[in-house]
């Protein structure tokens, strides 16, 4: 019996281990050297000397590090909610539908989310080009003039949000969708014979059955979009990056283009902090709203 | 006969009164609803559609003034100017290779792991479990500095392993994983341990051919994920000849300057794959998604 234990033990061990490895060399220890090339001065590739808090100290006071967080900030903004809350608008839409029309026109609106992100970025550029985008018809009836979106500042974040929203939100609308279907129907034909109107169905049955799911989704799309980079690096291609920054292109530029690996270390122990602390403070907060 | 008649009468008007009262009025709601779904769901594929169209068009049409929703004339010279001008066979290679890597790697190292965690019991369980439970809310984003300096170490750099090995941290395939491995009932492995087949066979043998679903619908989604990553392919990968798609397309310029229906056609072919793969296999992708989320479907 004891050898069969043992053996047990030793047969797990030797299944674990190729994870365990890849795990601890992939992942553990990356982020161990991350903590600790934050301490010091050295570049990309090389070592460097111990310096002590000075990369925090000097992040502080880095005015391009601050409009980085607030372009995220501003980005996590304009996607996060909205992006929520077409998806379940979407899927209040798609489920109402079934059988073959129903696979159709969710594919309709799921197809963008399968794309490549360059393959999306080609696309809208395309739209919204200058001389011969389909877009420009729209915007110059708002605008009185065709309109470099991605050129014009204060027009690049919502623009790029707009795109970002297109492309991601067929996730969404499938998590609204798989949540709508297991609310009863029962519930909404006693609604129905109550006479409740659309409106009212919505806010007493469907929004706080649905609830947990919102929720679930909210919390992805925060800490998706914390992360954001290929779109705004893509989309500001040829421009001028700076005012658009967002804080993974900022370690980026600091560590690929500036090549100050330390510093871009201390800005990805910033944004590694400020995921996880959103991550378990709106799981809590979340949880909470839902026991209510 | 005349009782039942009676009934029969009695109900009909309450019925009717009711269905005046749901079906009928929800069907003109109900309608208007449907076509403006129609309508959104045309206006939201649109992108696609224009971009397709655009591709198919002579460079001279897609210039054109007018807006054309069917080409004039049909055409895949821009199909044939990518393929011959630019290196998207080897990029396709490329990207075949890697995201078929990630895929393999991370489902055989998350699967053996879910089993030992699931079936068997060992020192360190509950803290291996709990190291994944916790790496779930981890930005992988933010090592991508460490995760260069790494691969540089290891002269991974501009090569197939160095795209590979970042990617390889899922630690959601092992949570499915376990789930699905906990739910197979026991009898199948008292009755298997009695005729003293080994672990080994019992995971290949019993678990492994149970949750098949399962695997597929992983398997796709973790290989759509690696095609369309972009963030490391593109730090790990500086030589054109070792892009993936999805990165070559926006890296490298052809020498004609903008060709609008030939970058087009370069996206459409890097999504292609893809795209036909989520179309055969879209309940497997939907099903992935959800497990992936959290929600067992």
């Amino acid at each position: 019996m004891i050898r069969n234990r043992r053996g047990e033990v030793a047969v797990a061990y030797l299944l674990i281990l190729p994870f365990v490895l890849t795990y601890g060399v992939l992942f553990l220890w990356p982020t161990l050297q991350m903590v600790y090339l934050s301490f010091t001065d050295a570049p990309l590739i090389g070592a460097g000397n111990w310096i002590g808090l000075e990369n925090y100290i000097e992040m502080f006071d880095d005015r391009r590090f601050w409009t980085a967080v607030r372009n995220t900030a501003y980005f996590v903004a304009l996607t996060v909610i909205p992006n929520t809350l077409i998806g379940l608008g979407i899927a209040m839409m798609v489920s109402r539908l079934k059988g073959w029309q129903q696979s159709i026109i969710l594919a309709m609106f799921f197809l963008p989310y399968i794309l490549p992100v360059s393959v999306v970025y080609r696309i809208w550029n395309w739209m919204f080009n200058l001389q011969f985008g389909i877009m420009q018809y729209p915007l110059t009836a708002i605008f009185g003039e065709p309109t470099a979106v991605f050129r014009t500042q204060w027009m690049f974040m919502p623009a790029v949000a707009f795109v970002t929203i297109w492309w991601t939100c067929g996730f969404n609308i499938l998590l609204f969708l798989s949540g709508l279907r297991s609310i009863s129907s029962d519930i909404y034909e006693a609604a129905a014979l109550d006479n409740a109107n659309r409106w009212t169905i919505f806010r007493r049955i469907t929004w706080p059955l649905i609830w947990p799911v919102t929720a679930l989704v909210l919390t992805i799309q925060l800490i998706l979009q914390l992360k954001i980079f290929d779109q705004v690096y893509l989309f500001v291609q040829g421009g001028r990056p700076d005012p658009s920054m967002v804080m993974v292109q900022y370690i980026y530029s600091q560590a690929f283009q500036k090549n100050e690996g330390g510093y871009a270390a201390a800005i990805s122990v910033a944004l590694f902090i400020i995921v996880i602390v959103f991550s378990v403070l709106q799981f809590q907060f979340l949880r909470a709203r839902g026991e209510k | 006969m005349s009782v039942a008649e009676n009934q029969a009468t009695a109900v009909r008007p309450a019925a009717a009164a009711r269905d005046e009262r749901t079906g009928k009025k929800f069907d003109v709601g109900g309608l208007i609803l449907t076509l403006i779904t129609v309508i959104c769901a045309l206006l939201w594929a649109f992108p696609i559609y224009w971009g397709v169209i655009t591709s198919l068009k002579p460079e001279s049409q897609v210039i054109a003034d007018t807006v054309e929703f069917l080409p004039r004339t049909w055409t895949i010279d821009a199909y044939w100017q990518v393929l011959v001008n630019t290196m998207i066979g080897r990029w396709y290679i490329n990207s075949l290779v890697t995201s078929l890597g990630v895929t393999a790697i991370t489902l055989v190292t998350s699967a053996l792991t879910a089993y030992a965690l699931s079936q068997l019991r060992f020192p360190g369980r509950t803290f291996l479990w709990f190291l994944i439970l916790a790496s779930f809310m981890v930005p992988l984003t933010a090592l991508i500095v460490n995760h260069f300096i790494l691969m540089a170490q290891l002269s991974l750099i501009n090569t197939w392993m160095g795209v590979i090995l970042p990617q390889l941290i899922h630690p959601v395939v092992i949570i499915v994983y376990k789930n699905f491995f906990d739910s197979v009932p026991k009898e199948y492995r008292e009755a298997a341990k009695m005729d003293s087949a080994s672990e080994w066979r019992i995971f290949s043998r019993i678990y492994l051919p149970m949750n098949w679903g399962v695997t597929t619908a992983l398997a796709i989604v973790i290989f759509i994920g690696a095609w369309n990553n972009f963030l490391w392919p593109f730090l790990a990968v500086s030589r054109p000849e070792m892009m993936n798609v999805a990165v070559g397309i926006t890296q490298v310029n052809d020498a004609f300057g903008v060709q609008y229906a030939r970058e087009l056609a370069g996206a459409i072919l890097a999504a292609l794959l893809v795209a036909v793969l989520y179309l055969i296999f879209q309940r497997r992708v939907t099903q992935a998604i959800m497990l992936s989320a959290g929600i067992k479907g």
